[in-house]
């Protein structure tokens, strides 16, 4: 089957949907695809809240320096500064939509303290802000009428002869069916790429399709040695405990019972950015100074009436999974695997380098977070890059004449998933997926350095080889979630070795990329990009300078 | 097999996907009980998978037997543990759910207070993953009926200071399949992992509405007649309440079979005669009308 749209967008979380309205609004006819129901997408999983200077005592500069401070000054600058502008009026815009904000005492939006941020500037609904924000868009998207396939599972980008991106191949998980959808622009937001490791904090359908399709498509990938490690994830199953429990004042304890971070961050101590206290909990643990590999948050004295009142998520998490009650004890965390601050490389209007192709949100890299996302920030470029690429791509569709419809590639496409079908038994991809997670974990964590990253790729390049005897356990046509785990892993494996190939051409430390063997940050050679372009042999790197607008790069002190 | 001690119902059903049948089929995202996709029916309860504790589960299922794992109820199977949702979906459809603020748009934020906003953030942390669906016993019969998650969105948007629709909602909700079909079981308030309560919110709109006027209809008029009947002879007149319900006579002659079998099996007497100390209960409903407010009075009860 075929479809038509001007707009096609691939992920229907907060960017997606974003985009998809303001391309509507722009006079598109706009559908997205999405691999699960709108309301299930990752950005759920936020919790903390969303970034701007709305306070009058606040400044969009000063939040544009706060997050150039926190990208380790690898974000470019003039995104950065367009997000800070912006995000009053996206702030404002998703109230008036009916998210239900916490209030101040006067009846006006309260904000609450994040990492790495010089003002309250945290905007949030309770501990579950992502989950609020992500229903809110989808009530727009069911009062707009806009066309949404759900469980369907996108594999490969269709180009027209002139090389300009004309659309997507993919599959109808229910039926089995293969598709095809023809558009004048496409729009990729399918968030992270978090199971690439293992564990994470992300949800198991985070495995970086849209990134993979973008890179196989001829896009290239920007800093995707850039993963950010969150500070506090609980031990037993990678979950997540929010910033927004040391927004509130939480406590990091060492085994002695000490705030470690009074070393390393004086001034701001628990609420440093996320990178330098990862790295700081690591020192701890390596040093012997953790509890059974983690260290120790603690909330016991803001009092049982204020964690329930703006943390009770956190704290049912918590009770079920590290078994702890935070009003009386405190919960072991660790530093995890958490965000891709790279990405497929967009301009500011989410436009990538391929002709027809956009990206938003976790999967697109402006750069608005450099090397080091700051926390309630990823909300934040959700909705002002996911409006802006749903703007620029409505304005190339409009633009664009007539797409030419290429049937014969559905056919091949249909071959192809046929082929992977009919392979013998053989590896089970869950093996495999287990294997890259941990190869990653291990090699290409908290620390880094170029002997076990090129260990890292050697392993990688041997799994790359293995995958051609990976089979798929279920025949089937309905329903077939173990030939879409076979073609994610397939995605993450190109993934990993962009990563891998990354963080070997980055020598230095900079952000949540940290070089045992380049342990300084090199300014003088290094105020650049990673870029990574799929080859059949791997990755091609390239690099290209930073945009530096008005904050030119000094030393980091928090 | 080995699932370790926080293992979850979630995690054994991924470690006999991914190691023993890969063909098990089921919805599963977050691991966290935000996304709602692993609902299921477990030791026959709806529950999220990544929500139940295996040791928990199985204490319930009793040592030495297995632990029940079904799709979720009243929808459609389509594979294994996955069920066709598109009647969830079209029923949140069907409540408008979206703002829908009147008067001119503030320049900034709408001000209201905290209290407001946390109060409709208590339906807002439903996250639709339909175990509340699952478990209704009035879906069960009834695929008309909205059912709890879709009301408990309605009711988000009605107590919303910032929301202009209030009457066009609480009419629309007046209507068959809204919410007088509700038959206050509790199911969906004891299955729902978010504790978003949809029975007590479904109660709630029945109030409003009546208070709002919107009383022509048999649900409200049953409810005026249950407390009229009470409220003067201190127990209920089964047949006068049947006949008041009921919007005339020609809807009431589809009630006479029911009314006859009452009748053979002496649940109807010829004679409603007020109970003993009917004059207390009068009093109680003269009091709480004088001085009360409806919420206050709930309060007290419990």
């Amino acid at each position: 089957m075929a479809e038509d749209y001007d707009v096609l967008v691939v992920g229907a979380g907060l960017a997606g949907m974003r985009a998809a309205l303001a391309a509507q609004q722009a006079g598109c006819t706009v559908a997205i695809v999405s691999k699960v129901y709108p309301v299930r997408s990752h950005s759920n999983a936020a919790q903390g809240g969303i970034n701007a200077a709305l306070d009058e005592a606040d400044s969009w500069e000063s939040h544009a320096y706060d997050t150039v401070k926190g990208s380790d000054y690898l974000g470019d600058q003039d995104a950065i500064e367009l997000l800070a502008r912006e995000a009053p009026a996206a702030i404002i815009e998703l109230e008036h939509m009916g998210v239900v904000f916490s209030r101040d005492e006067q009846g006006r939006l309260g904000s609450r303290n994040f990492g790495g941020a010089s003002h309250a500037r945290t905007y949030f609904v309770g501990d579950f802000t992502g989950q609020a924000l992500l229903h809110v868009l989808y009530e727009q998207l069911v009062r707009s009428g806009i066309m949404t396939f759900s469980e369907h599972f996108v594999t490969r980008l269709v180009h027209d002869d002139d090389g300009r991106v004309s659309g997507a191949l993919g599959l109808d998980m229910r039926s089995g069916e293969r598709r095809m959808w023809t558009a004048k622009a496409v729009i990729l937001a399918t968030g992270g790429m978090g199971r690439v490791y293992e564990p994470s904090t992300n949800a198991l359908i985070c495995t970086g399709d849209g990134m993979a399709i973008a890179y196989r498509a001829g896009a290239p990938l920007m800093d995707m040695e850039m993963v950010q490690f969150h500070p506090t994830t609980l031990k037993s199953n990678g979950a997540l405990i929010s910033e927004s429990a040391r927004g509130e004042g939480a406590y990091l304890l060492n085994r002695d019972g000490e705030r470690f971070m009074q070393t390393t961050a004086p001034h701001a101590m628990e609420l440093a950015s996320r990178d330098v206290v990862s790295r700081a909990e690591q020192i701890e643990i390596n040093e012997g100074r953790g509890v059974d590999g983690c260290v120790l948050l603690d909330v016991r004295h803001l009092g049982a009436a204020k964690i329930m009142e703006r943390l009770p998520q956190i704290r049912a998490l918590a009770l079920e999974f590290a078994g702890a009650d935070m009003i009386t004890d405190p919960v072991p965390i660790r530093p995890g695997m958490h965000y891709e601050m790279g990405g497929i490389k967009t301009d500011v209007h989410g436009a990538t380098p391929l002709p027809g192709l956009f990206a938003a949100g976790e999967c697109a890299c402006v750069s608005v977070h450099g090397a080091n996302r700051l926390g309630a920030n990823s909300l934040l470029e959700t909705v002002v890059f996911g409006r802006r690429a749903g703007e620029a791509a409505a304005a190339y569709a409009t633009e664009r004449g007539p797409v030419r419809r290429s049937p014969s590639l559905l056919d091949d496409e249909s071959r192809l998933l046929n082929l992977l079908l009919a392979r013998p038994d053989g590896i089970r991809p869950a093996a495999l997926r287990q294997e890259m997670g941990q190869t990653m974990t291990v090699d290409v964590g908290v620390f880094r350095q170029a002997e076990t990253l090129r260990a890292a790729q050697a392993a990688l390049v041997e799994m790359r080889e293995r995958f051609a005897r990976v089979s798929v356990g279920d025949k089937g046509r309905v329903f077939n979630q173990a030939l879409v785990s076979v073609l994610e892993l397939d995605f993450m494996l190109d993934l990993a070795l962009a990563v891998v190939a990354g963080a070997l051409a980055r020598e230095e430390s900079r952000g949540a990329h940290t070089r045992v063997d380049f342990p300084r940050r090199d300014d003088a050679h290094w105020m650049r990009h990673t870029l990574a372009f799929h080859t059949p042999g791997g990755p091609r790197m390239e690099t290209m300078p930073v945009a530096v607008t008005r904050w030119q790069p000094t030393e980091r002190v928090y | 097999m080995d699932v370790p001690d926080y293992g979850t119902v979630l995690d054994a059903l991924l470690a006999i996907r991914e190691g023993v049948d890969e063909t098990l089929t089921l919805r599963c995202s977050c691991r966290s009980h935000i996304c709602g996709s692993c609902v299921m029916k477990i030791n026959h309860r709806s529950a999220l998978a990544c929500k139940t504790k295996l040791q928990a589960a199985q204490e319930r299922a009793g040592s030495g037997h297995p632990i029940v794992v079904q799709p979720a109820g009243n929808m459609p199977v389509i594979k294994d543990l996955v069920v066709d949702l598109e009647g969830l979906w079209s029923k949140v459809r069907a409540v408008d759910p979206y703002l829908q603020p009147t008067g001119p748009v503030p320049e900034r934020e709408y001000i209201v207070s905290n209290e407001a906003m946390l109060n409709v953030r208590e339906a807002t942390a439903c996250i639709l993953c339909g175990a509340c669906m699952s478990e209704c016993t009035v879906l069960e019969v009834d695929d008309r009926f909205l059912g709890p998650a879709p009301l408990a969105k309605a009711w988000r948007f009605t107590e919303d200071p910032r929301d202009g629709a209030d009457r066009a909602r609480l009419e629309a909700l007046s209507q068959p399949g809204g919410v007088w079909d509700c038959t206050h079981c509790f199911q969906c308030v004891e299955v729902c992992p978010k504790d978003v309560r949809p029975m007590d919110r479904i109660l709630e709109l029945r109030r409003r509405a009546m208070a709002e006027g919107f009383t022509d209809n048999n649900g409200s008029r049953h409810s005026q007649a249950f407390v009229d009947s009470i409220g003067s002879t201190g127990w209920l007149d089964e047949t006068r309440v049947a006949m008041r319900s009921t919007a005339g006579l020609r809807e009431l002659r589809g009630w006479v079979g029911v009314g006859w079998r009452s009748f053979v099996r002496g649940k109807v007497p010829l004679r409603h005669r007020p109970i003993p100390g009917a004059m207390h209960v009068r009093a109680i409903f003269q009091r709480a009308a004088a001085n009360d407010p409806p919420r206050q009075v709930r309060r007290r009860e419990q």
